[in-house]
């Protein structure tokens, strides 16, 4: 056993860490929001070369063909920084999907093209996520029909309003749909990958939380001294810290049993966004109570994590719904 | 990245399983705070340690195996997965021996670890005074320089198992007028000697886990100071640090307790009471949580890192996952759950589990005093004010 990571995988998340730290995220977030996606786009292009939107994608389409462990190390980079678009379906489930269909020409007609980030994908899989994120600039179209992939076209409406502005969602018409393939596997898999990147998302959206509260606490004095000397605030901030560094190893866990194939790894999976999706909402709550009302204006960053983290909250499956498959999967395993 | 156990581990952990299998009493001893449940438990540690189980960690001559960590979690896992007893003697294996190990001399460590291990001497610490608790470096009892030792007056509390124990460590201060952390002095005492007055306290659940323990002039001899006299807060912090961290609180109980408690939620959990499965579910995913938290902190230390302000977090997190297990439990079994004992269906586990569970948020360290370790040294946020800046947080 040798569970932590690699040398590698700190030197990765380092680099991307260091392109995005660079970018100015919040204006590509805003602007996102408003319909303009040039800065955004712009991320993703980084963020293609430094490999993150191909290691999904195995090799003989492209791809880099990485273990999960990989892709859950980028997605928290990527959440840290609040990237906007649809992550945990182009980067995740989609070529997740694609790649367990079995359906070689389909596969490798859109792989290639998502591997190099040239295009992003979107899946609307309902219950669990029914809507469609960006499928306006999506060139890759899905929907998951019970066992069937559905290929549908693009929206040309408006998008419906998210509490999170650059969650720019989309309703998927019915009818006029395309039926590419049809495999429980790759569905289920498809759905354990969406899952798992949001929950990286999430912890990644955490840590940014904290870590953006303890400096403000640092550096804001009232009554003479920096708030982050009072035990009340000291005391919240401890409780984040402890949650995040509990939910990272489910969220490691989980992703180690995706790729060993463990018959645990559905139960897994849900307490890791069980744990993110907490601890990561506890740190967003936390967040906007150290930075008073500074933190709930609109031109302040707080609010850009905090409206993503309760968007990715009920995303991907809701708290309730995992919590009982963790239970289910549980079942008959108990003393 | 993998938590995958290799062939060696895989077969210490069905020797092990073996074996508890074949030993482990069936009917639960009695508590080991009563006088006859300590002796049981007693007995119970020697026979652990006549199969080289006793301190699975421990080199060899000391009576242990060499366990690597990894083996040593397999080793609890098992051990509370096969309901077997609570340790007797885990001030002494946990917290006293870490420290000779680090600061004890070879002669000290031949002389009281293997009876330790046997618990022929079952130890218990003596660090809290009635004007000391989480503030310990303001602890007043004191060591005096006597010919070819020290003479130990004062009175201690708290003292977990003073009340059936043969012996016990603790600090006191050696240079008069010295303040805080200075000038004190880490011994080892016979709680029989004499000038040693024990009394014992009564807990919760009415039994006798703690002690008071007074003191008068009881000699000492220079070869139970462990470390330079001076120096026992230094020593000390090896100590708290396994208290806190890894050592004492393994996952292995509370996954146990987890299991436990998802077998009880499928066999007479009401179905329709959705917000007590989701607490179900939530108490289980945390002792995961804490198990995967522990594997990740063996990887680190095998590797070459050290504990630090992270036991801060385990501790903070194991102890209200205690809780919240525990009462969980009882909810899900009702009115009934307030038994204890033999009344209860199930032997008093949960209900007596309940009340020690209570004790862990505050003890080696309050919740609050915990907080303030993870804030200030892990977040580094400032520190409250200057006149506590020596403040050490145990």
């Amino acid at each position: 056993m040798r569970f932590a990571l690699s040398r590698e995988q700190r030197d990765f998340s380092s680099s991307i860490a260091a392109m995005l730290a660079d970018s100015d995220t919040p204006a590509a977030i805003r602007a996102w929001a408003g319909g303009k996606h040039e800065p955004g786009l712009a991320l993703w292009r980084q963020l293609a070369e430094l490999g993150v939107t191909a290691l999904a994608v195995p090799e003989r389409y492209d791809g880099i063909g990485a273990g999960t462990v990989d892709l859950v190390v980028a997605l928290e980079q990527i959440g840290y920084h609040a990237v906007p678009g649809p992550i945990a379906e182009s980067l995740a489930a989609v070529p997740a999907l694609l790649a367990e269909l079995g359906e070689t020409d389909l596969a490798a007609s859109r792989l290639p093209a998502l591997a190099s980030g040239t295009s992003i994908a979107t899946l609307k899989t309902p219950p669990a996520v029914p809507h469609a994120l960006d499928a306006d600039i999506a060139e890759l179209r899905l929907c998951l029909d019970g066992d069937a992939v559905l290929e549908f076209p693009r929206p040309d409406g408006a998008p419906l309003t998210s509490i999170d502005p650059a969650r720019r969602l989309f309703d998927v018409p019915g009818g006029n749909t395309t039926r590419l393939a049809t495999a429980a596997a790759a569905t289920e898999r498809a759905l354990l990958l969406g899952t798992l990147a949001c929950a990286a998302q999430l912890v990644g959206a955490g840590q940014w939380l904290l870590d953006s509260s303890v400096d403000y606490a640092k550096n804001r004095v009232q009554y003479g001294k920096p708030i982050g000397q009072y035990q009340a605030v000291k005391h919240m901030l401890a409780d984040v810290a402890t949650e995040l560094e509990l939910a990272r190893p489910l969220l490691h866990g989980a992703a180690v049993a995706v790729d060993s194939g463990t018959d645990t790894v559905r139960r897994d999976v849900s307490a890791a966004k069980v744990s993110a999706a907490d601890a990561a909402y506890r740190a967003a709550r936390t967040a906007l109570q150290v930075h008073g009302a500074i933190g709930y204006t609109a031109e302040h960053a707080t609010g850009l994590w905090l409206t993503r983290v309760r968007a990715l909250h009920g995303a991907w499956g809701t708290q309730a719904w995992h919590r009982a498959r963790v239970l289910g999967e549980l079942a008959g395993t108990g003393r | 990245m993998d938590l995958d156990l290799d062939e060696r581990t895989l077969e210490f952990r069905s020797e092990v399983r073996q074996w508890l299998a074949a030993n482990v009493p069936e009917r639960p001893l009695e508590s080991f705070n009563t006088a006859k449940g300590f002796e049981q438990h007693r007995a119970w540690e020697a026979k652990l340690a006549d199969a080289g189980y006793a301190a699975v960690a421990w080199p060899a001559e000391y009576g242990g195996r060499e366990a690597s960590m990894l083996e040593w979690l397999v080793f609890e896992e098992e051990y509370y997965a096969a309901g077997a007893p609570g340790r007797v003697n885990q001030n002494g294996i946990f917290m006293l021996a870490p420290t000779l190990f680090s600061h004890g001399t070879p002669e000290q460590r031949e002389r009281v670890l293997p009876a330790m291990a046997r618990s022929d001497v079952v130890w218990a610490q003596a660090w809290s005074e009635p004007d000391a608790g989480s503030d310990i470096a303001s602890l007043r009892s004191t060591a005096t320089r006597t010919e070819g030792g020290w003479l130990l007056s004062g009175q201690k509390t708290w003292s977990s198992r003073a009340a059936f124990a043969d012996a016990a460590f603790g600090l006191f201060r050696s240079e008069p007028g010295s303040e805080r952390h200075r000038g004190l002095i880490y011994v080892m005492f016979d709680l029989r000697a004499e000038g040693v007055q024990v009394r014992p306290i009564a807990q919760l659940d009415g039994e006798y886990g703690f002690a008071e323990i007074f003191l008068d002039g009881v000699f000492v001899p220079d070869a139970d100071v462990i470390g330079e006299p001076g120096d026992g807060w230094r020593v000390a912090m090896t100590t708290a640090n396994n208290e806190r961290g890894l050592s004492l609180r393994s996952p292995g109980r509370f996954l146990a307790s987890a299991d436990k408690l998802v077998g009880l939620w499928h066999r007479q959990g009401d179905t329709s009471d959705t917000a007590l499965a989701e607490r179900v579910a939530d108490a289980w995913i945390r002792a995961r949580a804490y198990q995967l938290y522990t594997c990740n902190t063996v990887t680190r230390l095998s590797e070459g890192g050290d504990l630090g302000p992270e036991s801060s977090v385990n501790k903070l997190y194991w102890s209200h996952l205690d809780v919240e297990l525990h009462e969980t439990a009882l909810d899900l079994l009702g009115p009934a759950a307030e038994l204890t004992g033999e009344a209860a269906s199930d032997g008093g586990h949960w209900s007596a589990g309940y009340l020690f569970a209570l004790a862990g948020p505050i003890y080696g360290g309050t919740d609050q005093i915990q907080r303030n370790i993870v804030a200030e040294r892990l977040l580094g946020l400032p520190r409250e004010s200057s006149a506590n800046r020596n403040r050490s947080g145990s």
